[in-house]
């Protein structure tokens, strides 16, 4: 230690105990009006633009492993992947081309039905800038923010399936909530039988849960789980989870079903987000009627 | 007693820059891509340093700097505005308040001085997340663990960058 500092006869300012006192209660003050209100989203903005090049920085010794890792791929598995992704496209090729079709002649049939024509979503790709050093929570950013167009309630696919939903935009970059958040739900139908019910995250990369599933409902192991567009926020159609393990348990209401989602959602570093949340029409006002109980589910939960 | 010699060494005074850059280094490590079991196991380096800072020189960082670093950690880690603020700053009044009593130790005896320090800030830290989300995850505190094992050799790094540079005695 050295003493440069140590001789002050005087008064320096209010003591620990009184500081501490100071800046716990403004914190605490804080947290309230974060958590309660949005009026700190801009503050957390500006803040995030002096963060962000350090964050790049941080994230530097991972990219340039990767970089590495991917030059050093082995000649073969390039030419093993290649083969395999040809064979793969040209068996895709033939069912594309009918997709084609059936689209076309799904869409007529809509047409004469007069129901509201199905849109196509606009994607983008991104790649995930870093993932959360938060032990509590399922997060990712990509990096892509506000300068790119992208919005908060958009949704983060991968090839397979449904990866999270974007929470938060920064101007560069955007944070995505995995569906395996604990505080994520995502409104679902069972592909086999169109059973609709609410999937959950379970703070596990792994797993998901369908709660609030009565024991009668008709549901089996290995059923396919894909968005049922019910909310407005996810568009119907993508899968989401395979039902793996239920359990009925006679002393409660409710089956205990644990599903595994079917996107890798700690996989890959390419994922894409889809624009163009899908219009619904108005939802009427409930408050006056008592008797409408029919309240979209599975409305997402503020993280 | 036996352990004075370390105040009788000489370290170059610390300056304002040498402070910063320690600080955003620890940042820098914090932000490090960790993942599954790695970022349980992470230690807390802004933590450490801060402590390091509010035992070492408790009249040039304080509470309010520590309140400030807890500021840029959560837009860092989108956590609630204040809740690494909050658990650093119960960190440097730790710090602060038992300066003298941590100088007097050796390391090894400072290390069991600094342990409860370091797991009231993660309590303060989990509390609050039980508090807004309503569940705790205990691996988090395996950090706790890990961050006062860190103490020691950290201390030495610092205390090693802060010698003069040119030794008279050899040469």
């Amino acid at each position: 230690m050295d003493h440069t500092n140590s001789f002050r006869f005087f008064n320096r300012g209010p003591s620990p105990a009184v500081r501490l006192a100071f800046f716990t209660s403004l914190s605490l003050l804080l947290m309230f009006v974060d958590a309660r209100y949005q009026y700190l989203e801009s503050a957390r903005s500006v803040i995030s633009l002096l963060t962000y090049p350090f964050q790049r920085l941080a994230a530097t010794p991972g990219d340039m492993w990767q970089a590495t890792d991917d030059f050093l791929t082995l000649h073969n598995n390039l030419i093993r992947d290649n083969n395999l992704l040809r064979r793969q496209r040209t068996a895709d090729a033939g069912q594309l081309q009918q997709v084609q079709m059936l689209k076309t002649e799904n869409d007529h049939l809509r047409q004469l039905l007069a129901v509201q024509q199905r849109v196509s979503y606009p994607s983008q790709l991104a790649e995930i800038a870093y993932v959360e050093r938060d032990i509590f929570k399922r997060r990712l950013y990509l990096d892509k923010g506000a300068q790119a167009n992208v919005q908060a309630g958009q949704v983060v696919m991968d090839d397979t399936g449904v990866v999270g939903q974007i929470t938060r935009v920064y101007p560069w970059v955007s944070e995505v909530t995995l569906i395996s958040d604990k505080d994520h739900a995502v409104p679902v139908q069972s592909l086999r039988n169109g059973l609709r019910t609410v999937v959950f995250g379970s703070g596990d990369t792994t797993e998901l849960a369908l709660r609030y599933v009565p024991n009668s409902a008709d549901i089996k192991a290995g059923d396919v789980l894909v968005t049922s567009g019910i909310d407005g926020i996810y568009p119907s159609g993508l899968p989401v989870a395979k039902v793996e393990h239920i359990e009925h348990d006679p002393a409660y209401p409710f089956a205990r079903i644990r599903c595994s989602p079917v996107a890798g959602v700690d996989k890959y570093r390419q994922l894409l987000i889809l624009s163009g949340i899908p219009k619904l029409p108005e939802q009427p006002d409930t408050t006056q009627d008592v008797s409408a109980d029919k309240v979209p589910k599975g409305k997402r939960k503020k993280p | 007693m036996s352990n004075f010699p370390k105040d009788q060494e000489f370290l170059l005074p610390a300056s304002n820059l040498f402070i910063a850059l320690s600080l955003v280094a620890a940042l820098l490590l914090n932000w490090l891509p960790w993942q599954g079991i790695w970022l349980a196991l992470r230690p807390d380096f802004v933590a450490l340093v801060l402590l390091y800072w509010c035992t070492h020189k408790p009249y040039r960082l304080g509470i309010g700097i520590a309140w400030g670093v807890g500021i840029f950690a959560d837009v860092a880690n989108a956590s609630v505005f204040g809740q690494h603020a909050l658990a650093y700053t119960v960190l440097a009044f730790g710090g602060v308040v038992l300066y003298r009593r941590v100088q007097m130790f050796d390391l090894r005896q400072q290390t069991l001085q600094i342990f409860p320090i370091m797991l009231l800030t993660y309590v303060t830290y989990a509390v609050v997340h039980w508090q807004l989300h309503g569940y705790i995850a205990w691996s988090y505190f395996i950090g706790c663990l890990t961050s006062t094992a860190l103490w020691i050799p950290l201390t030495l790094l610092l205390q090693t960058l802060r010698h003069p540079r040119s030794d008279p005695d050899r040469l």
